[in-house]
């Protein structure tokens, strides 16, 4: 006589209720009676708002190439704006017959954007690659030469002038935030003094009135005649802007490694370059690079704030686009299309940066 | 102590930077070696400077330019465009950013005596007026009290709704809007009874905007003086005149019946000695203001007198579909009065 089992019990699938949809439900979204209520409201503003906006978007849209008059007939979005005037809301009041060479210089400059992504890729003569992309692009824009059509800079526009402020802003900025995020920590008082009263000045002005000053109160300071281009006197301010905002959030990824980084440097007879260098900065920016992704998403969006200063971006252009009184109601068309655009990028590079952050992590996984 | 040491010095130089742009007393050079026009102009308001999908700028602002420039340069094609924000147009004048401001802007005595330009004239008489649905039954702006009335912040607009109320006495319940397309949205979607702009914006947005053109009414009164023309920078006397005298010379074609299609045979065969002034064929008005003798022949067969301007961009058969009203010749009982050009 034994009360020991000698084999076990046959498995029983979970209860029915417990697993699957239904049981994720109840476990996650009826757990509750406030759960429940929370759901159920949930659930009805969803079926209030999606399907008339699907309905909207997709199924009572007009997609033809048709004028403003069947729009207006129409209930739901009028794609047709978009299929006109796309070509003014992307290049803005580039001369029309122009504009293959800011789109040639776009694909250029996103394709030279992607393959730096990879990290086979990540090797000094970039650099150089770099510097020559940039120049192939403002020979396209700009013309001159090669019996290219000069092309005032006033009149780039639309995306490839945002890609251009945003792009040069990142590259050029990142550098000179370096420099201010270490010269801050310096303990030569006099460097230390300038980084600190450039950041904080800079930083203490909102970029509005950096462009503002660039474009229309320095003129009145030149000597009549003297001049400098418009592009790039924002360029120059937006570059000055961003640099002070990276400069903090690097010193931020700077001040988190522990003193023992640096006096283990130090023991091992490292110049004060070859210390940043090979210990230092490599740490410190990879903590950094949320703050940094997150400074440049924002300097990518507040190029549209050049549109205070006539510089058409896309934005500035997307609201040309509608100006016309025939085609004005149709502004959320225009809106949904260059939020669209700006989505685009901004995800991409947010993507990035969270792959950034994995290939980059070796072992400070906190 | 050490402060206002400062602020002299920071004041000595804000004075030596402005004194030199005022220095700048050869405007007219400046275009000519540049052999083109800088102008500021509006982002995009139909009818006064938009430009299409291709980069066309139209409208009765930038024709304004196009004038100036067919006279200064000969070629009316010879115009940089400079759109400008609101907030910046001044500035970007005064800065010699563009030669000439001829972006919608209402001639007030602050501006004309206080930021450092000139207004040349009028190009445009507007004024600010109301409109409501047809089913209300309001047909005087004297009964709107208590309405609730749709507007955009920030303009003259809002200053000049509040003043009117306030001296009429009646209750007014604005509901301001930012920008314009929502403005519009909430008029039309039953927010407010009432919306009040410029009478050639209100006329516009009843012709195009509304589902119904029938259903709604624009009030007969108009509550504000609104007179839009271009402005130059103070300092240069000979570009003001210049400036000043192109505006004239538009209307006095149109008083003399010089159009586009005719110039050539009046300046040809016609022997009214006001139209050979005018179009340089006797006398030399032209050497006074520094310019080539057929400089308003230049302006009529490129651009046209005033009222084809008028009717091209702002007139009964555009979306804006405007009467020429007060903005007719004067023999016609509207405002547009030339200085006689002899």
């Amino acid at each position: 006589m034994s009360f020991v089992a000698n084999d076990y019990k046959p498995e029983q699938p979970p209860p029915r209720k417990e697993s699957g949809a239904l049981g994720w439900a109840r476990a996650n979204l009826f757990n509750s009676w406030f759960n429940t209520a929370l759901t159920l409201l949930a659930l009805y503003f969803l079926i209030e708002t999606v399907p008339p906006l699907i309905r909207w978007l997709f199924i009572d849209a007009v997609w033809g190439l048709v004028g403003p008059d069947v729009c207006r007939e129409a209930d739901g979005a009028c794609w047709s704006f978009i299929r006109l005037k796309y070509r003014q809301i992307l290049f803005g009041t580039y001369p029309f017959d122009q504009q293959w060479r800011p789109l040639i210089a776009m694909i250029l400059i996103v394709s030279v954007a992607l393959l730096s992504c990879i990290r086979r890729f990540w090797q000094p003569w970039m650099v150089g690659v770099w510097i020559a992309t940039l120049f192939i692009y403002i020979t396209l824009l700009g013309g001159g030469v090669f019996g290219l059509r000069p092309v005032r800079t006033e009149l780039w526009g639309g995306l490839p002038l945002t890609l251009m402020l945003a792009f040069v802003g990142i590259a050029v900025a990142f550098p000179i935030s370096v420099l201010l995020a270490l010269g801050r920590r310096s303990d030569m008082p006099i460097i230390k003094a300038i980084c600190v009263g450039y950041i904080e000045l800079i930083r203490g002005v909102p970029l509005i009135t950096l462009l503002f000053m660039a474009s229309f109160m320095l003129p009145l300071f030149m000597p009549s005649g003297v001049s400098i281009d418009a592009v790039l006197r924002a360029q120059v301010a937006i570059i000055v802007f961003v640099s002070s905002y990276l400069a903090e959030v690097i010193r931020g990824g700077l001040q988190a490694l522990p003193k023992g980084q640096y006096e283990a440097a130090h023991t091992l007879g490292l110049s004060y370059w070859q210390m940043q260098r090979k210990i230092i900065l490599p740490q410190a920016l990879t903590i950094s690079i949320p703050p940094i992704v997150n400074t440049y998403l924002g300097l990518f969006k507040d190029t549209s704030l050049v549109a205070i200063i006539s510089l058409t971006d896309l934005l500035l252009a997307t609201r040309q686009s509608f100006a016309d009184p025939e085609w004005r109601r149709f502004f959320v068309e225009a809106y949904i299309f260059v939020a669209l655009i700006y989505w685009v990028f901004c995800y991409y590079m947010s993507k990035y940066s969270q792959y950034l952050e994995r290939v980059l992590n070796t072992g400070h996984k906190r | 102590m050490t402060q206002t040491k400062w602020l002299a010095a920071a004041a000595a130089v804000a004075l030596i930077g402005f004194s030199g742009s005022y220095a700048q007393a050869q405007t007219l050079n400046q275009v000519q070696d540049r052999d083109a026009l800088r102008c500021g102009v509006n982002v995009g308001l139909a009818g006064f400077s938009i430009a299409d999908d291709q980069g066309n700028w139209t409208g009765l602002d930038v024709d304004y330019c196009r004038a100036l420039a067919a006279a200064v340069l000969g070629d009316a094609d010879k115009v940089e465009y400079v759109p400008l924000s609101a907030q910046a147009r001044f500035t970007a004048l005064q800065s010699g950013e563009v030669d000439v401001l001829s972006r919608n802007t209402t001639w007030t005595t602050t501006r004309d005596a206080g930021l450092g330009i000139h207004f040349v004239g009028v190009t445009f008489y507007d004024g600010q007026g109301f409109m409501v649905p047809a089913d209300l039954g309001v047909e005087s702006a004297h009964d709107l009290s208590g309405a609730e009335v749709c507007v955009q912040t920030g303009t003259t607009t809002e200053l000049n709704l509040a003043d009117f109320f306030r001296a009429n006495d009646m209750d007014l319940q604005p509901v301001v809007f930012e920008g314009f397309e929502e403005s519009l949205n909430a008029f039309f979607g039953g927010r407010c009874q009432v919306y009040t702009t410029d009478m050639s914006g209100l006329a516009a947005i009843r012709s195009v905007d509304a589902e119904n053109p029938e259903d709604y009414v624009i009030l007969p009164e108009t509550i504000s003086k609104e007179p839009l023309g271009p402005s130059v920078r103070r300092g240069d006397d000979q570009w003001f005149a210049i400036a000043k005298w192109v505006n004239y010379a538009l209307i006095e074609t149109e008083e003399l019946g010089i159009t586009s299609e005719n110039v050539d045979e009046l300046r040809e065969n016609s022997d009214n000695p006001g139209v050979q002034r005018v179009l340089g064929v006797t006398g030399d008005l032209a050497d006074l203001l520094g310019l080539e003798n057929d400089w308003a022949y230049d302006i009529v067969s490129q651009v046209g007198n005033y009222g084809e301007i008028f009717e091209r961009n702002v007139g009964v058969d555009t979306p804006l579909g405007l009467e020429r009203g007060v903005n007719a010749l004067w023999t016609d009982g509207g405002l547009m009065y030339s200085m006689p050009i002899r």
